[in-house]
Order: C-alpha cells, then structure tokens, then sequence
C-alpha cells in the first residue's frame, strides 16, 4: 500500500515538474513583459526569523509608496514580497525565486546586507535592476552594475559617528562592542575604528573590541572588563536586539560613558527593550521626521502617519518607500521594461527628491547623501544634526 | 579497548593565550573578579533550573527532551501576554504561567511521546526534535518573528550596590529561588510516595507498573514538574534577560541539556551542580580570554565532549552496567 | 541475474543522462535550480542514511562535515580576485589566497577533508551509545561552526563567503547522485555492508562474530562524512554563499526528516523522500503567500510553511514509524515476478 503511495508521488511530482516547468520561448523578452497589463516588482526582504522587525518597518514604506503610486507607464504595479528569513542561502533562493518564476521587472531589497550580497551574484547573472533599500556594506553594489541602493556606505557612516564621537563627546579612547557574526556590525566597526584613529592619531585610540554572537543574551563579562579600562565612550554597532541589552547591562553595571551606534539600532523594539537605560544612545541613520528635506518628505510623513494611525516612521521605512519611487521614475521615464534600458536610465537618476533626502547615485551605484545623528530623549529618537557627506 | 584520545584541540589554546589570561588574572581587581563571580552564579542557578528538567525526564524515560528549551520558551511569551496584553499583576502572572507551562508540558508528553514510548528509540528522540521545531515554528507564526520586551516589574530590577559590585536584586533572588526548589524536589523525590514512584519508575518501569505503580501518571507528573520549573526559570530570565523570541530556548535547551549530563543525567543534584558549573565557567572564560568570546558557546560543548570521553556517567553519576 | 542488473542499471543511466540533457534545455531555471537542489538532498540524504540507517549509530553532526566540504569546495574554486574582496577584514592565509582548482578536485579534497574530520571525531566519540551519541555528534557540529564563524583568516568567520563560482549544474549534481547511489549499493550488498546491518541490529552479538565494531563504525562514519563533504561543496556551489548560520542543526533536521521520511534502511527510499520534500518545500510557500480562495482571502502568515513541515515530521514519525520503503528496496525483480506470476506450488505436483 505505501509503496504504491509512494510511486504514485512520483508519477504526480515528476508530471507537475514537467507541465508546470517547461520554458517558454525566449528568455524574459520584454515583449513578455510588456504585454501583460501589469508590472511586477519584486520585494525580498527578512519577514521572518531574527530581522523580521527590520524588514517589516521597510515594507510598510514600500506598500505605502505602491498605494500612492499606483502606475507607472499606464499600467499597474504589481508587488511581489518573498520572504528571505534572515537567512542568506533563502535570500538567495528568495531572489532567484522573483527573477525565475515571477519574473519581475525590478527588484528592492533588502534589510540587512548579507542577504543583499547573497542575491547579488543571481542579479547580476539575470540583469534585473534591483535597488537596496538600508543594505550598507559597500561589497552590496561594489562590481555588480545591477544592484543600485538608495541609502549611504558604511565608511561614510563609520566617519560620521567617529567625528560625532571626537568633536562633540571630546572622547579620545573608545571601547567597541561588536556583534561578531554580523557582517554590517564587523565592517560598520572597521571603519569607525580606522577613522578614530586617524582623528585622534593615536593608533590605540580604540582600548578594545569586545566580540557577541547574534542571539547572546548576557554581555556582563564583556562589559565589566570594558569599565575597568575606563573608555570616554563605548561604540556597539549591532542589531537593536542585543544593543539594547548590552546598553541595559552596562547601566545596571554602573557604566555611566556614552553609547553610540549605527542606523540598526532605530526601531521601536530598542526603546522598548531598552526602557530608561538607553537614554541618550546616539547612532547614525538616514532620516528624521522632524527634518524633512523634501516635499515628498512632508508628504511621506503625513501619509504613514495617517496609513499606520500616528505611528512615526522608521528611517528604513522611508528608504523602501524612496526605493519604489524611484524605480517608478526610472521606469516612467525610460518608457519601457526593458532591464538593461532600465538600469541605465536608473543610473542617469539625478537629484531625485526621495522622501529620505536627496539622491545622486555615484560610480558604484552608491546614494551620496547626508547622514543624520540622532538621540534617545525622553523615550523617544530625536533628531540632533544633519552630517553632509564629504565631496 | 583503547581509544586515542584528541588533544588537538589544546593546540589551539596557544601559550601565549594562557599567559594572557594569566596576567588578566592577576590584573584583575578583586571588585570585578566578584562582579564576574556573582555572574556567572546566577547565570548558573538558571542554568541549573532548566536542566532540571531535563535530567528528570531523562531520568525517567531515558529521552531527551529537545522540546524542553522551547517549553520554556513558551513560558516566557505566556508570562509577556498575561501582564503586557491582560494587564495582570505579577503574582497572579507569575502562578498562572507555571501552571499553564506545567500543563503544556504533560500536553506534549501526551500528544508527542507516549503513543510511540515502545517503539525504537530513535524514533522518539526524532519525535522530540519533531516536537521542538514545531513549538518555534508555531510560536514564531503566533507570536511573530519580532523579539518582544518582557516586562520585569521593578521590584526585582532595582539595582544595589554591595561594596563596588552592582547588581540587580534579581541576581541575588535567583540562586535563593534556586536552591529553595532543589530542597523542595529533593523532598519530593526522597520523602514521598509520588517521589518514591517517580524513582521506581525511573529504575525499571515494567516491573514498577507490575507493583501497581501507575506509570502514565508517573510520567505525566515529572514532565509537569519538569516544565513547572523550566517556568520559574522562564520567568527569571525574562526578568534579566528582558527580551523574547521564538527561538530563544535553542541554545538555553541544549546548554542545559549540557549540563544535565556533566552532573550525571538523571540526578538533580546533579543538575544543579552542573549548571553551576556550566554558567561560572561561560562567564570565567569571556572575563579572562576576552579574545575567545566568539567561542563561548563552544565551550559547552567542549565540556560535554571531555565529559563523555572521560566520566561518561558524569560527575554525580552511577554506573549504568550494559545487560546482554 | 547479474546480466539483468547490470542491464537494468545502464537502463537507468541512460535515462537519466537523457533527463539531463532534457532539463538543461528545455526547462525553467527556476526548476532546474530546484533539480538541482534534489540531487544534492539524494547525496546527503544516502550519506546520513549510511550512518544512521545503515549502521544504526545516531549521529547528529552532519551539518559539520557539510560545512567543511563547502568551505573547502568554495575556498579552493574561486578566483583570488573574488577572495580579496570577499576577505576585506582580515586577509586570507596563505596559500589559499592565490590557488583556483577546477571543480572535481576540489570536491573531492572537501570530501577527503570531511572524512578526515570524521576520523578525529569518530575515534573518541563512536563508542557511545544512542542519545549520548547523537548530542556528542550535534557539539562537534556546533564546535565546528563555532571555530568557522571565528577563524575570521580562513573562513572569513561571520561575514560568510560571497561570489562563489555557480559551477554546480545538474550533470554534476545527477553525475554525484548517481555515484553515490553506486556506492551505496556496492556497499551494502557487500559483505562490509552485511557487518554494518548486523552492528545495527545487534552490537554484542556482531562483536562475538568477530565483527570489530571500532573499524566498521568508524569507516561507516567517514564514508557517510566524505559523500557529505561532497555535498556540501556541490550545495555551497550552487548557491554562490555561504556562512556559518547556514549550518546550523536546522540543516541536520532538514536531511534527518528525509531519511526518516523515506526509510532509514532503504536506499530507493531516500532518493524518492529527498525529491519528495525539496519539491514540498518549494511548492509549499503558497503556505507562506497571500491565497486567493476567490470567494475569500486568506493572508499569507509568513513561516507557516515551517509548521507544517515538522508537524508532518511528527505525524511521520509516530503513525509511520518505518517511513514510506522502510528497510526495503525498489527492485526490478520484484516488479517483473509480479507481471509472470508464477504460481506457488505446494509441496508435491498439482
């Protein structure tokens, strides 16, 4: 009985294998494309596992952009969400997956950069012009023509925290707390600390980098040998999920020195978690509701909030929501779906009004853009300064 | 017979290292030596509870309960919605999870190991991993993928200072918790009759079955007090660690599970020492080879290697003979 | 007989090579990527099952040799420019920096590696029983993803691995299918395969038959190791990244569930489970999608895919224990017997 289950699972397998996966004609023609009456883009990005909240916030920016924005060249927008799980190998089938078998027009995506390095090879290879939304290694768009992203690169972000940390902290020894297996979190580091050191000149500026996984819950060991050395300031690039931790134990462990960090730390969750203790954490990211630069930006603004009923958006919220528009701009001004028409005129983008600044891509497809500091004040993120980029 | 035992890995703590940690050692004031020290005793103590669990089990079906990290798991969001979604005061939340845990766990035991206890044993170990997926993989679905705040009522969290050491009055609350439940299970197990079936049961149950022991209720009444402490710890560590995820009870589950068999895998006093020593040592080795944070959770599993390639009946145990 | 097996099996190559040259040509890359994944899963599936299955010792650390026939396949097949750019942080030791190997011998170093690895964990670990086991094999997993997320100069730790060369297609995924099903069966029909059965069945009684548990336990262990190297490389291969998360005890359940799924005995049962369930897993992300009933729309709960798959791991597991062939395998014999229905005859003449 079973054995005749399992032959008759075969025979169903093999045949959907066969009808549902014959080729048709052609490699993604346009003339495929154009002549359906929608246009598909796809979205990947962590919706669940360990940076589902990242991921969330950013598609709320998208889905609001595709309700303002409906078109683009006549016809409507499709979006087609996949998600990745935090995970780099279902990024990468995530990717292969909107590419392949929906095959979509363009691509945004994602939260996090080593799932937007994982899907970067099978751009690449399927020329589809994808646009990152808060991805910022700089290896995301580094020789992949394909792959644009509308947000700054950690070595500009990492200079921005180490002039913050040299000039208004005057701090001139800094402890680093890194989550060791995060990508983001390790290279964000690097470059802060080879900034440091260069502003201040002393090469044993940084007293020391104290390592956690991803998940670790208890970093008081970490932390009580970083109070006996007595830093002026502590930097902990990481995700909000154990940053507000580590914040939290070092209060408690009587560590009083400033904390500062990078864009993952804007969420909801941070304060939540992090209650009194991280007041006054300072981080870098890409947007702040009390400084809109732009009109789309008031207008961003006033439409999140009435969508999402006075919840005040996230910076990555309005990165996804500058990634869509800006796909629909190309897209009405090419005039056609055309990938590699697509790319080039997506390249061409020039002072586009996003509602997260203004964007010029430069040579490695990389947004040039002002960074924004931002503060916890009274349990809420608060906007300090704006950073302009050096030219 | 001979086996050759694998010292590669000591190579790898070069000497150097040893005599970095050495003088870390000695550098180290007497003040943050205690502050590791108070640390690593009540990252023990919920080390220790939640292995409990787990050798009590074990002690009795000789499974390994890998859904055990994820009933505890659940316990923690049980404890988040009772005070965060219906508002109730903690000493109710708190009575009302270790119940509602505790019949979780007696659910599992129900639905996911009794109808196969006499098949291979493989197949059960196999159902317990089953089990353990589908808790994180529901309460991911349920509770979402997103960490939660657990919320920890200020009465515990408040912070003082003994001497230049500061501590939550929680870090002092759990070791006390800690060995009033040992006491407590110990008295159970030595003094009463459900305890007397328990260790009846553990020895050889068709035989205690034969004198009339009701073995389903036996076992029901160990995995519920096995989960009911897994909630108590639950509730702890919510209370120090205050953030939850579904998939939080992974690495917890199996560190305990470690620990479990270092202090001899089916004794509770066993397990306690175990997770002492477990929790102490994870501390010592981030606060003196700082350069091998990275590995700490390796270091659990190094133990448990050198554990059963050198006393395999760990540190409490008895000597298992192999009928033929 | 002989004549007819041998037959039989080219039959079956054959076929397959025309499969192959079929799929390249005439089907979507998305299912194509998806075959590809197939074969992959039929290597690990056969490689655990050997352990497992086939020798009875329940070992949890698959995921470990996974690992290291990856790292070793992606290390020594890519380019050294992609090296220098993926090892910004700390720059790749010596020689691996500047050294590119075509593909097969590259697997079969990653496989040579794994069973080496399986060798120094095997010798002190293989003489613990059941759960002991099992735990023991999933820390050695662990320890080894551990020392890769940390050896930031070899494995480029956390970051993972980016640019891997696409080299794995479905003749080298098929290709490695087939030899290790060919292995397999050369294997278990042997008398080696016989000793391991009986160490299965039995401990005691095969060491009183003079069957020395430590050599066949331990060569059992790292041939299943070297063809999941194999497989490692090939899946690192096609997936162009990899980093240490990848290989977590999540990927053991993945390969556990087949072989349990399919049989733990029977080689046919874990080709067809392994097709099985990376199919499943594909087709079952409407799970995750928005579905439109028509009348209804039901929306798309992200992660309920995973729920049902270890649901079905239990209902398996407890309703069919022996999985879909248990220790049986698919024979041609059988199937002709049936068509010429010879009559059995009782003792005497009709």
């Amino acid at each position: 009985m079973k054995k005749k289950l399992a032959i008759l699972l075969c025979v169903v397998m093999a045949s959907t294998v066969f009808l549902g996966g014959c080729k048709k004609t052609g490699v993604n023609t346009s003339a495929d494309k154009a002549s359906s009456d929608v246009i598909k883009i796809g979205v990947f990005e962590p919706m669940t596992g360990g940076n589902a909240a990242g991921g969330a916030l950013e598609i709320e920016g998208i889905k609001l952009a595709n309700k303002l924005y409906p078109t683009a060249l006549g016809k409507k927008v499709e979006l087609v969400l996949v998600d990745n799980k935090s995970d780099k190998s279902e990024a990468a089938n995530a990717a292969s997956r909107l590419v392949e078998k929906d095959k979509v027009t363009a691509i945004i995506g994602s939260w996090g950069s080593g799932y937007s390095m994982a899907a970067g090879p099978i751009i690449k290879q399927a020329k589809v012009p994808t646009v990152a939304t808060s991805a910022t290694n700089p290896l995301v768009t580094k020789g992949n023509d394909y792959y644009f992203r509308v947000c700054f690169i950690d070595p500009f972000q990492g200079t921005v925290m180490a002039n913050y940390a040299f000039t208004k902290l005057n701090a001139k020894k800094i402890a680093i707390v890194q989550e060791v297996s995060n990508d983001y979190a390790v290279g964000l580091a690097k470059f802060f600390a080879d900034s440091f050191k260069k502003l201040t000149g002393d090469d044993k500026a940084i007293l020391s980098v104290s390592n956690y996984n991803t998940g670790d819950q208890d970093f008081n060991a970490q932390l009580t040998n970083i109070k006996a050395q007595n830093p002026d300031a502590i930097f902990a690039p990481g995700n909000f999920t154990e940053s507000a931790l580590v914040i939290k134990q070092a209060r408690q462990l009587g560590i009083t020195v400033p904390f500062i960090g990078g864009d993952t730390w804007e969420t909801p969750e941070f304060i939540s978690i992090g209650k009194n203790d991280v007041e006054g954490a300072t981080f870098s990211t890409f947007f702040a509701t009390e400084k809109p630069i732009t009109k789309e930006s008031d207008k961003f603004l006033t439409e999140y909030r009435k969508e999402y009923s006075g919840k005040e958006p996230a910076a990555v919220a309005a990165l996804g929501y500058d990634a869509y528009l800006i796909l629909i701009d190309a897209l009405n001004r090419v005039g056609s779906v055309d990938s590699v028409k697509l790319r080039d005129e997506l390249a061409k983008t020039k002072d586009f009004q996003g509602a997260a600044g203004v964007i010029n891509f430069d040579e490695n497809r990389n947004a040039v853009k002002s960074a924004v500091i931002k503060e916890v004040k009274n349990g809420k993120f608060t906007f300090k300064e704006v950073i302009e980029p050096t030219k | 017979m001979h086996y050759k035992i694998d010292c590669g890995a000591l190579r790898y703590l070069k000497v150097p290292q040893l005599l970095r940690g050495y003088i870390m050692f000695l550098n180290m004031s007497l003040s943050s030596f205690l502050q590791h020290l108070t640390n690593g005793i009540s990252l023990g103590s919920l080390y220790a509870l939640i292995a409990i669990g787990y050798t009590m089990v074990y002690g009795i079906l000789r499974l390994i309960n890998f859904a055990h990290g994820d009933i505890f798991m659940m316990a923690t969001y049980f404890a988040f919605y009772a005070m965060v979604t219906f508002l109730l005061p903690w000493y109710i939340s708190f009575f009302l999870v270790i119940v509602l845990t505790t019949l979780l766990g007696i659910l599992v035991e129900k639905a996911a190991y009794r109808p196969i206890r006499n098949a291979p044993k493989i197949s059960i170990l196999i159902s317990a991993i089953g089990m353990s997926f589908f808790l994180e993989n529901l309460a991911t679905v349920v509770f979402g993928g997103r960490p939660k705040a657990f919320p920890a009522p200020d009465i515990f969290t408040k912070i003082i200072h003994i001497g230049s050491i500061s501590i939550q009055r929680l870090t002092i609350i759990i070791p006390i918790v800690t060995f009033v439940f040992l006491l407590f299970l110990l008295y159970l197990i030595n003094r009463t009759k459900s305890g007397m079936a328990m260790r009846a049961v553990s020895k050889d149950y068709e035989t205690a079955s034969i004198m009339g022991v009701d073995v389903n209720k036996t076992i029901s009444f160990t995995f519920g007090i096995g989960s009911a402490l897994a909630a108590v710890g639950a509730i702890m560590w919510g209370m120090k660690f205050p953030q939850i995820a579904p998939l939080m009870g992974v690495m917890p589950g199996l560190k305990c599970f470690i620990a479990a068999v270092i202090g001899g895998i089916g004794n509770i006093t066993g397990a306690v020492i175990g997770g002492f020593i477990l929790g102490i040592g994870e501390i010592m080795l981030v606060a003196f080879f700082p350069n091998l944070t990275g590995y700490r959770d390796a270091f659990a599993f190094i133990l448990l290697i050198a554990i059963l390639l050198f006393k395999p009946t760990g540190i409490m145990g008895e000597k298992i003979s192999e009928k033929v | 007989m002989i004549k007819r097996k041998v037959i039989s099996t080219l039959v079956v190559l054959l076929f397959l090579i025309l499969f192959v040259l079929f799929a390249n040509n005439y089907l979507d890359s998305y299912v194509v990527r998806i075959l590809n994944l197939c074969a992959i899963y039929v290597v690990l599936g056969l490689s655990m099952n050997l352990i497992n299955g086939f020798t009875g010792l329940f070992s949890l650390g698959h995921a470990g040799f996974m690992a290291v026939g990856a790292y070793t396949t992606a290390l020594l097949t890519m380019s050294p420019a992609v090296k220098a750019q993926n090892f910004f942080m700390m720059p790749l030791i010596k020689p691996l920096d500047s050294i590119s190997w075509p593909f097969l011998p590259a697997l079969l170093l990653a496989g040579l590696l794994s069973a080496f690895v399986a060798f120094l964990i095997g010798a002190p670990v293989l003489r613990l029983k059941g759960d002991y086991l099992a735990i023991a094999t999933l820390g050695f997993s662990e320890i080894i993803r551990i020392i890769f997320t940390n050896t930031q100069n070899i494995t480029n730790g956390a970051l993972g691995i980016n640019g891997i060369p696409s080299t794995t297609n479905l003749w080298w995924s098929f290709g490695a299918a087939a030899f290790t099903v060919i292995i397999m069966i050369l294997l278990i029909s042997s008398s080696y395969g016989r000793a391991l059965k009986a160490i299965r069945e039995d401990e005691v009684a095969a060491e009183s038959m003079g069957i020395s548990l430590f050599k066949h336990k331990v060569l059992s262990f790292m041939i299943g190791a070297f063809l999941a190297g194999i497989g490692g490389g090939l899946l690192g291969n096609l997936l162009g990244t990899i980093d240490p998360l990848m290989f977590r005890f999540m990927l053991t359940f993945n390969i556990l569930l087949i072989i349990v799924l399919g049989g733990m005995g029977s080689i046919t049962g874990t080709i067809v489970s392994a097709f099985i369930i990376t199919i499943a897993g594909e087709a079952l992300r409407f799970l995750d999608e928005t579905m439109d009933l028509g009348f209804v729309v039901i929306p798309g709960i992200a992660g309920l895919r995973m729920v049902v798959f270890s649901g079905l791991l239990i209902i398996v597991v407890l309703f069919f224990s022996n999985g879909l062939m248990g220790n049986k395998e698919f024979s041609l014999e059988k199937i002709i017997n049936k068509f010429k229905k010879k009559p059995l005859e009782e003792g005497g003449s009709k």
